[in-house]
């Protein structure tokens, strides 16, 4: 496979939130700030990245049948150690995203990249399709971070760019995570249709 | 490629290896990452301390002592020193009252109980509303509303006719001292502005800060004349 294609297939044919809807609970959840949801994005790209690196080389070693409780383990691990070296060396970051941190084992996002991908491709693809995936998923996060805390609290990137007064309180919310998201889909379609 | 052949012996040796390797990893991540959360946990403390009671020269985390507040909760008490003297107190407090769950705020009150500044610690208020409270007590100049933001802030509000009274001062807590004023929201009868859309943050803030200062205050020997004030102020809240 083209693996230029294999990587930008992340960003825009196959993002992972615009068009495959995947990874969804964390993209509404803590997407309130640009950087919340950069962070956020980041954390699930080394943890894809890494889970897709460790079951593309043990895939031969696993019976089918026990294959997904296999990178279940595999997955849990990497975000365990995602969250203790967080919390160590980058507090304020961990402070933001406290609970969203363990959720990554539940995203299905990486469980379905383990298993769609890493576990019939080899190594250097696996590496790449995580790495695209991931970006993909955090340049998602960070726009619609970036919408919400731009229409919520008139920042960005926690820069003023208008008085937070005039804001639209609903973007700061959980209802605006929803609206926001559908506009990124609908303009996101357009521009892949045309 | 070829798999393993799904049979018993194959599926517990492979789940065994592999739970083994994680577990062994998470031990040694877990020891190497030890002493670094430990030691910013602490500074997170110091810097809080250094923040809510400046000017001490004595190292308050080894003066610590706690106090049980009425409601059960166990405070603790950093005593600040210059020179020997005491200049305040840094008292990490709680409260049990915010919208979820638990609100911790260290608070410095200087000796009669005044309070110099806060810093919030831990919370899981609404993101955008409740975590407001960082900023939204102290005064106006330290939410850095003020140059470019201003002239923007001017633009707008000539342009929807609205007029801000950015100026006074119901917001602001510090310097304030919960005795002689009453610290608690305009909706419950207080004198502090609500944070928009956040009162219940708001007033389990005030709670953590009136726990604060009734404990505090109950366990010192020097302010026993004061006491008396307190119950009068508790029971105006009632």
């Amino acid at each position: 496979m083209n693996q230029l294609n294999n990587f930008t297939k992340g960003f825009f044919k196959e993002n992972p939130v615009f068009i495959l809807l995947l990874g969804l609970c964390p993209a509404l959840g803590v997407t309130s700030s640009a950087v919340n949801g950069l962070g956020m994005g980041l954390a699930t790209t080394f943890v894809l990245v890494m889970a897709n690196i460790v079951v593309s080389l043990i895939k031969g070693f696993i019976p089918d049948k026990v294959r997904i409780p296999s990178f279940i383990v595999v997955i849990a691990t990497f975000v365990t150690i995602v969250e203790m070296v967080m919390e160590a060396y980058i507090p304020a970051l961990f402070d933001a995203l406290g609970l969203f941190i363990p959720l990554i084992v539940v995203n299905c996002l990486v469980l379905g990249r383990a298993e769609a991908f890493a576990s019939k491709n080899n190594l250097i693809s696996s590496v790449i399709d995580g790495a695209g995936m991931g970006l993909g998923f955090s340049m998602a996060l960070t726009m619609l971070g970036g919408l919400r805390e731009l229409l919520g609290s008139g920042m960005l990137f926690g820069l003023s760019i208008y008085p937070e007064d005039y804001g639209m309180l609903v973007f700061v919310l959980a209802p605006g995570a929803f609206i926001g998201l559908g506009y990124l889909i609908a303009i996101l379609n357009r521009v892949n249709k045309a | 490629m070829s798999k393993r052949a799904s049979t018993l012996p194959n599926m517990v040796l492979t789940l065994i290896l592999i739970t083994s390797v994680a577990g062994g990893s998470l031990g040694f991540i877990y020891q190497a990452t030890k002493a670094p959360i430990e030691a910013s946990a602490v500074a997170k403390q110091q810097s809080a301390i250094k923040l809510v009671v400046p000017g001490f020269d004595n190292d308050p985390a080894a003066e610590m002592y706690e106090l049980q507040s009425a409601e059960g909760f166990t405070l603790k008490v950093f005593p600040a020193k210059r020179d020997g003297e005491l200049i305040g107190v840094a008292i990490e407090s709680m409260t049990n009252r915010g919208f979820s769950g638990d609100i911790k705020v260290m608070v410095g009150l200087e000796p009669d109980g005044t309070i110099i500044n806060y810093e919030v610690l831990e919370h899981r208020e609404t993101p955008g509303l409740g975590t407001k409270m960082y900023d939204w007590f102290k005064p106006a100049d330290d939410d850095g509303a003020d140059g470019e933001v201003g002239a923007v802030r001017a633009f707008f509000d000539r342009l929807f006719g609205i007029s801000q009274d950015d100026g006074d001062d119901s917001k602001n807590i510090l310097g304030k001292n919960p005795g002689t004023s009453t610290l608690l929201v305009k909706q419950d009868g207080g004198e502090v502005d609500a944070i928009t859309a956040a009162t219940i943050t708001a007033r389990a803030f005030l709670h953590a800060i009136e726990v604060a200062y009734t404990t505090y205050t109950q366990n010192t020997d020097a302010a026993s004349s004061a006491t008396t004030q307190i119950e009068n102020w508790e029971g105006d809240e009632q």
